[in-house]
């Protein structure tokens, strides 16, 4: 067995079976408007939808880094472009989830297809370097849109509609069209892993000359693997625009792709389960932190650094060595 | 477009190039000696114009706060070299990244919080703050004058230290083959240091010597850092001649791009979509060079590793 899945925390758990936590955290989303009821208010709401909007995001970016060792550095751009073909589209009109989806989904994964061309040319360090820069590129291209909002970003003016009806104008339905859209995106990716497709993939990442050959063009395998999770961030990309009714280059800034890269390392990479809760305690932490200070990150940065230096393998990795050490004892 | 606007944006993208080329001086070269991916540098060169500034405000002498700054930006690096990074070689990349991006939230948001959010400046040395008439009708600023000429120094400097020295041709061959030179019984961890160490001033430098012209403000390293980024990987990493290169090569292409854009795209649309799309093209046009330059050569134009 190779060495990195021999030391992969997630699958040596003992006691549960797999489909534990993946159902857990199913389950405490699908719960969780349930106790606005009784608390009241929406706010819970809103910040459990934008919770799973970006854990659909990290997820694709999961599959990327996580299963593929591609380390994406500009994965936030496709969030953007998902996000500014709602914004555009409905300023000339079309505010229907059935035209503005497919082209959210189209464009970013289009993007990701010429982009991949050239990016996966490349290896390690400049293939972070080179996804980087066609982020900042999205990223300036958005800033220098002078008629959809330049640097200001765009507000839109209402939610999409679906096939003429406004249902994700109410936030609860919305709720739940994130949350079946993440768990959507998650089964879907957790069959793409386990597929004939995923296991050529997963052995790339171990050893690229020996699967080509085998006979298998790694090169298209990954470039097929860089767009299915361009067009994902893309689909987050148009939730997140109907979410906040607004688009701004800001979506596409690097920071926030390092911040999606921080989601999946902070969950545990190659689980897609980390990447979902990545994704939840890192925003749950921000919520929480910038209530005492504007300046949250200058406490955050500092706990990343620790992360690093202290907690490999990420939460999920942390929790099961914590496990394994109480079993034992 | 007249000639001398274009004299004028080509000093400018000059300018710019020698700018970047301090700041990717440092980065492909600890590239290249550790394969250390290094966010943080850009933060460097943000430090040293705030060092500069507040020295400047203690001495009220450009140049003691010059002589400080650099002195405190070097220490400043050799400090995050011993507490975070030294623990960090033998990881993966990833690791770097996340890392380094820690280090860059912290510190961006940290100046916020020692020197406020509002942009600050340096006043220029009052001996080169005038403007010096290169031809008929054609002023241009000293100090940038002299950020070319710094920098053109710094950069033969560099040439002389690397290709002629022996700690130059350490740094060669550890670009090449670190645990080769390891092998051979040279220090590379001090190595590293001390390269850690140059870098880290000289984006420093970068940072005074364009204070005057820009505002210092938190997150000025960013955008600096991205450019720098571009560099190195046209250049390719490791390399401090295609550093040279590419980052002349960036800072005249995205100058002209902006100056230019509208104008050239005039000739082929009508003047109202040019301007839209002008500014567009231009930030793209960049990138759009990096990704020829890699689709042809995907591993820049003068690779330091030897494979």
């Amino acid at each position: 067995m190779p060495a990195s899945l021999a030391a992969s925390p997630i699958r040596r758990r003992e006691g549960f079976p797999a489909a534990t936590l993946p159902a857990t955290i199913f389950l405490v989303l699908a719960l969780l408007p349930t106790v606005t009821w009784i608390t009241g208010g929406s706010y819970l709401i809103s910040v459990g939808s934008r919770v799973m909007i970006f854990a659909i995001a990290a997820v694709a970016l999961d599959l990327l880094v996580g299963y593929a060792a591609l380390i994406s550095f500009g994965h936030a751009a496709f969030i953007g472009l998902g996000a500014y073909a709602v914004g555009i589209l409905s300023a000339y009109g079309f505010t229907d989830a059935l035209v503005s989806l497919p082209v959210a989904l189209a464009v970013s994964a289009a993007y990701a297809f010429l982009t991949g061309l050239v990016c996966l040319r490349t290896k390690g360090v400049y293939f972070i370097m080179i996804t980087l820069a066609f982020g900042q590129m999205a990223f300036f291209t958005a800033s220098s849109l002078a008629p959809f909002g330049g640097d200001d970003g765009l507000t839109i003016a209402a939610r999409n509609t679906f096939a003429g009806f406004p249902v994700l104008r109410n936030e609860r339905v919305f709720y739940y069209i994130v949350f079946f859209c993440l768990l959507g995106t998650y089964l879907f990716c957790r069959a793409l892993v386990a597929s004939r497709f995923g296991r050529v993939v997963r052995g790339a990442k171990e050893n690229p000359i020996r699967v080509s050959t085998l006979g298998f063009d790694v090169y298209r395998f990954q470039l097929a693997t860089y767009v299915i999770a361009g067009a994902l961030a893309g689909l987050s990309g148009f939730l997140l625009a109907n979410a906040a009714e607004f688009v701004s280059p800001a979506y596409m800034s690097w920071q926030r792709s390092g911040e999606l890269i921080v989601m999946v390392l902070l969950g545990g990479l190659g689980s897609l389960d980390g990447a979902v809760i990545g994704a939840a305690v890192y925003l749950l932490t921000e919520e929480w932190l910038s209530a005492f200070t504007e300046n949250w990150k200058v406490i955050f940065g500092p706990v990343l650094v620790l992360i690093v230096l202290f907690a490999r393998g990420g939460l999920l990795g942390l929790t099961s060595a914590l496990a394994r050490r109480i079993t034992r004892a | 477009m007249s000639t001398s606007l274009l004299v004028v944006q080509i000093l400018n993208g000059l300018q710019l190039g020698v700018l970047l080329f301090l700041i990717a001086a440092g980065l492909t070269l600890v590239f290249g000696v550790m394969d250390f991916i290094n966010l943080a540098h850009g933060v460097q060169y943000m430090l040293g114009a705030y060092f500069a500034v507040a020295f400047y405000a203690l001495t009220g002498s450009f140049l003691a706060a010059l002589v400080l700054a650099l002195a405190a930006t070097l220490a400043f690096g050799l400090l995050l070299e011993l507490i975070v990074f030294r623990h960090l070689y033998d990881r993966d990349h990833l690791d770097h990244v996340i890392a380094t991006f820690g280090i860059i939230l912290f510190l961006n948001h940290g100046v916020k919080l020692v020197w406020g959010a509002a942009p600050l400046s340096l006043p220029m040395p009052e001996l080169f703050s005038g403007s010096v008439q290169l031809a008929d009708g054609l002023l241009y600023p000293v100090w940038r004058l002299v950020v070319i000429a710094t920098g053109l120094a710094i950069a033969t400097l560099l040439y002389v230290l690397v290709a002629h020295t022996r700690t130059g041709m350490l740094v060669r061959a550890g670009a090449t083959n670190a645990a080769m030179v390891s092998a051979l019984g040279v220090n590379i961890r001090r190595l590293f240091t001390i390269v850690f160490g140059f870098g880290a001033m000289l984006a420093g430098f970068a940072g005074i010597m364009i204070a005057p012209i820009l505002s210092v403000e938190p997150g000025m390293g960013d955008t600096v850092l991205i450019l720098a980024l571009v560099v190195i990987v046209i250049g390719g990493i490791g390399s401090i001649r295609g550093a040279f290169l590419a980052a002349v090569l960036i800072g005249i292409v995205d100058t002209l791009g902006r100056s230019f854009s509208v104008d050239i795209l005039r000739l082929a649309m009508g003047p109202s979509a040019a301007r839209t799309v002008g500014p567009a093209v231009a930030s793209m046009l960049i990138y759009l060079l990096m990704a020829v330059v890699l689709y042809i050569r995907p591993a820049g134009l003068f690779p330091a590793k030897g494979r």
